[in-house]
């Protein structure tokens, strides 16, 4: 047997390194809900302007930007797949038609403006639109659906995973609007306010609703978990970041309201992780209940796979702030500013 | 309860025993025809992004060294291509790993330690580092230096052949696993991993790396060479083009007999390593000498479908099959489909195989002729071989996607060579209705995708000609009568 990384092969390279796993597959999530959120809610936000150069900055905001981002997601299904194999079969099987509904979704939402700009022609232009504001809110919603499948393991079809798919299309809505108030000109960034607050204030009532019904139902038994220490915490804080972002939205504080308005997804991520934890596949008709400890893969491909990934994932965080940084000006129509 | 997956089976079941027209397929062969198909488009843009790489990366350094307005102008042409290619690949790669779950969860939960890693692996180092730096190349040109510009090319090149890379990792782990020992986990047969140089180098890997870049590198080049004899035969004066084509024909004589010596080698390595593969190639359904079928076309309609030495018109060597296999021995036995339980679907590995060699000899043809037309500096006049090159451009590709069907389809009926049957990987929880309906928007959906691909291209193309200025255009067409043989004959 060769091994020249001389990688333990019956111990993990730390006790909880299944545990950590865990915590950056969630950490993945994270970045995917926060950063693709923020395109989904650009697309969103688009169908609201008819105006041709406002529509032209949408879409500048968006084009550098979005297909890294939704690499994100890639990096959470492949790390799942590589820690966790089982979840991942479970999570995609027993949730078919959602999972490719959602990836169909998102080729309309990419191709949309991808294609949009290679005709003048009007209707073509209408349809492109249509592909991309479409794609943007049928994709969070599917994805939240499927999350809440997840968590509250009563179905796709169900109360708390419906809410929780117009939960994420809400802080979608809320990010985006912050993003291109901080990143846009006088007159947009007003309009964005005003929508961003409207979308915060539904976030905010959709989580309130999601709650009463999972708190009432138990849904998959995380009543308790709710109701425990930290899930309060986790909601307390939404609750201060949404009304805390309201009110640097009114004072025009764009930069920090999007600072406020990025902590919603991290923390609505927080919850799922919490919820979860310790097992990370919930028992449904396709089999029992899978824990972090039980669903984790051998000891020496999971020392494999942090020896080579963690520090790609490190070079990887450094990208997005080179990419970020390039692209940290005002944006109007013709692209991102200096 | 209702399994959640089932939600939609009792409305449409309802409605298909109402009418008693609706039929749905059966989930295991939806789900086989629904991959094959995605991922039959998904490769067409994975390969546009390899094989462009090097254009790319040579224009970039040629225009910054040189600040030439003809390779600034390629440059700016092709990485819209790339572009778009790139787009179209994420959207359509993104269903490829997804699919792993929801239809071949077995598959995914008896190799996920195997394949897991790889695919994780390129998500970070590969596709992270193509879509970051691709953004400052599409959008960046002003906003970087010249040598950051030119570095991110090299990043997103790099970045897609790594892509390649580990793909192929996890694909021929597929045909030749190793590496590993079967366990039981939470009661379900597993792979666990033991040797992660032995599962990452396996004996496939090298071959098939090889072989798909240098495919990719053809099937582009015969792309960029039949994009720039269709601008140079609608304007002949634009020098750029001339450039390109140059370029690609120079890059194919080079890729296309390689391709030819290199799949020689490999063809005997699948002999070795997947004899059930090869006996399909070459429809050898008896074990015993075989011959070796240099060219067959089919004699009767029969040997579409049913291939066999009665009804095809074959030139064969004989017992030379046996010869190359035994390596040196005209009376050595080889096994034939007659030595398994379950056999590949013959026809479509049969003549998939003869298609793709067959338009790999065209490929070197093409090449040594444009070679010649070179070295007379006679390349952009000759209007035969322009129209040529401009039939050409889509074969590499078909000549792509045929190997590919080889290889999967060669390996059936196993989805690990030797380990795992495509049929038990299929979901147990799926049904027909749910495979049947996503079978139906993938195929009208895709079709769709590659039209606007299509289209994407021709615009891009008549852009261009605008740019160039009004000339006026030949009257004939490109596939108008080739010079001799008038449409009277």
């Amino acid at each position: 047997m060769t091994n020249p990384l001389l990688l333990p092969v019956d111990t993990y390279l730390v006790d909880s390194l299944p545990e950590i796993w865990f915590g950056v597959i969630m950490f993945a999530l994270a970045m995917y809900i926060v950063l693709d959120g923020f395109d989904f809610g650009i697309g969103m936000l688009y169908a609201t302007r008819d105006d041709e150069a406002d529509r032209e900055t949408m879409l500048a905001a968006f084009g550098p930007i979005w297909d890294a981002n939704e690499v994100w997601l890639i990096a959470f299904g492949t790390m799942l797949l590589a820690a966790f194999p089982d979840v991942y079969s479970r999570l995609l099987a027993d949730n078919y038609l959602i999972a490719l509904g959602f990836v169909l979704a998102l080729l309309f939402r990419g191709v949309g403006p991808e294609l949009r700009e290679q005709r003048e022609d009007e209707s073509w232009q209408r349809a492109c639109d249509w592909s991309f504001v479409g794609g943007s809110t049928l994709a969070p919603f599917l994805f939240g659906v499927l999350a809440g499948s997840w968590v509250f393991s009563v179905g796709a079809i169900s109360l708390p995973a419906i809410l929780t798919g117009v939960g994420l299309v809400a802080v979608s809505a809320v990010t985006g609007a912050a993003f291109l108030a901080a990143k846009t000109g006088p007159a947009l960034a007003g309009e964005m306010r005003d929508l961003g607050i409207l979308a915060t204030v539904a976030y905010l009532a959709g989580v309130v609703v999601l709650l009463a019904v999972v708190i009432v139902t138990d849904a998959g038994g995380t009543a308790g978990t709710i109701l425990s220490l930290p899930g309060i915490a986790i909601v307390g804080l939404s609750v201060v970041a949404g009304l805390g972002g309201i009110v640097l939205a009114l004072r025009d504080s764009y930069r920090a309201w999007l600072v406020s308005a990025l902590a919603l997804p991290t923390l609505l991520s927080a919850l799922v992780a919490l919820l979860l934890y310790p097992a990370i596949y919930p028992a449904t008709a396709s089999g029992a209940e899978l824990t972090v400890e039980t669903a984790v893969v051998s000891p020496l491909a999971l020392n494999l796979t942090t020896v080579l990934g963690f520090p790609v994932l490190v070079v990887v965080l450094w990208y997005f702030k080179f990419l970020y940084g390039v692209f940290s000006g005002p944006i109007e129509a013709e692209g991102y500013g200096a | 309860m209702q399994p959640p997956t089932h939600f939609l089976d009792g409305a449409l079941g309802a409605a298909a025993m109402l009418d008693g027209t609706v039929l749905f397929l059966p989930a295991e062969f939806a789900s086989r025809v629904q991959f094959g198909w995605t991922i039959s488009v998904h490769i067409l843009f994975a390969a546009l992004s390899i094989g462009l790489a090097p254009f790319i990366i040579y224009f970039t350094w040629k225009d910054i060294r040189t600040g030439s307005e003809r390779y600034a102008r390629l440059r700016s042409f092709w990485l819209k291509v790339f572009a778009a290619g790139f787009v179209m690949g994420t959207v359509t790669g993104i269903p490829m790993s997804f699919q792993f779950g929801t239809n071949f969860p077995g598959f995914s939960a008896l190799a996920g330690e195997l394949i897991g890693g790889p695919l994780a692996f390129e998500a970070k180092m590969a596709f992270f580092l193509e879509a970051v730096f691709l953004g400052v190349l599409l959008f960046g040109r002003e906003k970087v230096s010249d040598r950051t510009y030119f570095l991110s090319s090299v990043l997103t090149g790099f970045g897609a052949w790594l892509s390649g890379f580990w793909i192929l990792v996890v694909n021929a782990w597929m045909q030749t696993p190793q590496g590993y020992e079967m366990i039981t986990r939470n009661g379900m047969e597993v792979a666990k991993l033991t040797d992660p140089i032995a599962a990452f180098f396996t004996p496939r890997m090298t071959w098939m790396y090889v072989h798909m870049i240098n495919a990719s590198v053809i099937a582009v080049a015969l792309l960029v060479a039949g994009v720039a004899a269709y601008i140079v035969w609608k304007k002949r004066d634009a020098k750029a083009w001339h450039t390109a084509l140059k370029i690609a024909v120079l890059l194919l004589i080079v890729a296309a007999p390689l391709q030819a010596v290199h799949g020689d080698a490999y063809g005997r390595h699948v002999e070795d390593t997947q004899p059930q593969k090869f006996a399909a190639m070459e429809a050898h359904y008896e074990t015993g000498t075989a011959d070796l079928h240099l060219f067959a076309i089919p004699t009767s309609p029969d040997a579409i479908m049913n291939p066999s030495e009665e009804n095809l018109f074959a030139i064969s060597l004989p017992r030379v099959g046996s010869f190359l296999a035994s390596g040196g021995d005209f009376d050595a036995v080889v096994k034939g489909l007659d030595e398994y339980e379950q056999n590949p679907p013959v026809p479509l590995v049969f003549w998939s195989f003869r298609i793709m060699v067959g338009l790999g000899f065209l490929f070197i043809g093409l090449a040594f002729w444009g070679g010649y037309l070179i070295y007379r500096d006679r390349l952009s006049d000759s209007s035969l071989y322009l129209r040529a090159m401009i039939a050409a451009s889509p074969l590499g590709y078909a000549a792509l996607l045929t190997g590919w069907y080889v290889t999967e389809i060669g390996r059936q009926p196993w989805v690990v060579q030797g380990e795992l049957k495509t049929g038990e990987a299929v979901s147990s929880t799926l049904s027909s209705t749910e495979a049947t309906l996503s079978l139906a928007a993938f195929v009208v959906i895709y079709i769709g995708l590659v039209v606007a691909a299509l289209y994407t291209l021709r615009w891009l193309i008549e852009d261009e000609l605008d740019e160039l200025g009004a000339e006026p255009a030949p009257d004939d067409h490109w596939y108008g009568p080739i010079p001799g043989v008038t449409s009277d004959d």
